[in-house]
């Protein structure tokens, strides 16, 4: 079956408002249990989130030597924030979960397939 | 017999391409597979065709020498190969075995969703509809985008690439989706209606258009707009026999020989109109089908409700406030309360790169005496219009001001 990532890109530094222990709980409440539908349906393959890009370290090849910097590989307003990898049976089934998505993390969501899936 | 020559075959080849290219997407869910393949057979009949003579049903035999052609393709290929497999496994095996393929009657619509999927790009929605349905070649597609040529190819590839890779399906949505897939389709499918009001293969358009509109109304009959484009298309398609005159140059509504009007498809047009206006949920392709029913009821000119076509441009204006309506609804306005009216509202608009702007403003200057300021819109309405048709017409309007000097 097709597998898709649907990724949420978070503005860098963004400062969320401070919540208490209860309001935090209560935000997270309907991304746990979108989160058991997806599993309870064979959906998700894999989610995560992320620190923010200024924990990002960058490795590539410098005149034949590994160089490391500090930092992300793009500077971009927006960063990758968090994603879920799933499967489903074609586009508009992954764009009914990705709308899913963005209606409790109210952030949107881009949906990109995978180029290759086993199976 | 008629003889069966490259025109002949051309002539089958706009009507049958989009019918066989749908069917084989349905059957091998691959778009250029299906492209090269029904290329192919037309090649063969190029080839065949002239010296067996025309079979006996020339789109049956194009999809089936088509599928023939796909499979010898993919026998070629190892992963061809796996895929044939499941096709024979999944796709109605018993299709597989007849001699002759079958369409389904909703390939072309599944194929018109597909197209005018909300994740493609407008333009490579419409770009797709004309290439895969109306058969039209990428350079003819660009040419009625006004893009170059490569820059379609590549729209369009990139559009194909797309529809493989996230796996947009080849269906037609259900009823709970089909609301909010229904706008783009809509649009694409008056766009099509558009792309064929001249041109070498206008015909085939139109009428592909107004076949598609037709069906997409069969499978919603409660969509109110739905059923307001198809009787748009239907009184516009009404009044073709009198658009062009004897030269090839476009006549307007007001000279034409409302004779010349189909009044079948008059009355169809009307017919739905009437059944909207009952239903009373007004949308744009419903108003402008009122619009163009008021001029269909008119035996002249002179005796056309200008008051009411103006009252439904308000109503238009109102859903879609476009500076394009806005000019429409002036050329009424310059009716029911005279050329300088009009004008004062035509010269506050943005226009200036529409033809039809300049040939607007050309026309109420030329009412209101101003024959040099309207000699000098008619030749910038010339030079900005799209077709040889209008272009004849603006020129033969202005020597006619030029004459009477």
């Amino acid at each position: 079956m097709p597998q898709y990532l649907l990724s949420v890109h978070s503005a860098a530094g963004e400062t969320r408002q401070t919540m208490t222990e209860e309001e935090m709980q209560q935000a997270w409440q309907p991304i746990l249990a979108l989160e058991a539908e997806m599993k309870s349906s064979g959906t998700w393959v894999f989610s995560g989130r992320l620190h923010e890009a200024d924990a990002a370290t960058v490795v590539r090849m410098s005149d034949g030597m590994v160089l490391t910097t500090d930092g992300p590989f793009v500077e971009a307003k927006e960063h990758l924030g968090g994603f879920y990898i799933i499967e489903a049976v074609d586009l508009d089934a992954a764009l009914a979960w990705a709308s899913k998505v963005t209606r409790v993390i109210m952030a949107p969501i881009e949906v990109r397939p995978f180029a290759e899936t086993s199976g | 017999m008629p003889t069966v020559d490259d025109v002949l075959i051309g002539g089958v080849f706009r009507e049958e391409s989009g019918r066989s290219v749908a069917t084989l997407i349905r059957i091998f869910g691959d778009i250029d597979l299906a492209e090269d393949a029904v290329q192919e057979a037309f090649a063969v009949a190029l080839h065949k065709w002239p010296t067996d003579g025309l079979p006996e049903n020339p789109g049956g035999w194009i999809t089936t020498t088509a599928r023939n052609r796909a499979i010898d393709q993919l026998r070629r290929e190892s992963r061809g190969r796996d895929l044939l497999a499941q096709v024979a496994l999944l796709d109605q095996p018993d299709q597989q075995l007849e001699p002759e393929v079958v369409p389904v009657e909703d390939d072309r619509l599944r194929l018109v969703f597909t197209g005018c999927h909300p994740a493609l790009s407008s333009e490579a929605q419409v770009a797709l509809t004309l290439r895969l349905l109306g058969g039209l070649t990428t350079t003819e597609v660009a040419r009625a985008f006004l893009v170059a040529e490569s820059t379609m190819a590549q729209r369009l590839a990139r559009a194909k690439r797309k529809i493989k890779a996230a796996h947009i399906r080849y269906r037609v949505p259900s009823p709970a989706e089909l609301p909010h897939r229904l706008r783009p389709v809509l649009a694409v499918l008056y766009l099509v209606y558009n792309a064929g009001a001249d041109g070498p293969s206008g015909h085939e358009l139109r009428a592909e258009a107004i076949r598609l509109t037709r069906a997409v109304a069969g499978l919603m009959p409660d969509e109110p707009e739905v059923s307001g484009l198809l009787a748009l298309l239907l009184i516009t398609e009404s009044r073709q026999p009198a658009r062009f005159n004897g030269n090839g140059s476009l006549v307007l509504l007001g000279e034409q020989d409302r004779e010349r009007w189909d009044r079948t498809l008059i009355e169809e047009g009307q017919a739905i109109v009437r059944a909207c206006l009952r239903r009373n949920i007004p949308g744009p392709y419903q108003v402008q089908a009122a619009i163009n029913a008021v001029h269909a009821d008119a035996a002249s000119v002179g005796s056309t409700d200008w008051n009411e076509i103006l009252a439904l441009y308000d109503q238009l204006r109102a859903l879609s406030p476009t500076p394009v309506v806005a000019l429409n609804r002036a050329i009424a306005l310059g009716e029911v309360r005279g050329p300088a009216v009009a004008l004062a509202v035509v010269d506050g608009l943005d226009l200036d790169g529409y033809y039809l702007y300049h040939a607007t403003r050309a026309d109420l200057l030329r009412r209101l005496g101003r024959t040099e300021e309207a000699a000098g819109a008619y030749a910038r309405a010339a030079d900005l219009a799209p077709s040889d048709p209008e272009r004849a017409f603006l020129e033969g309007r202005l020597s006619m001001i030029g004459s009477t000097d």
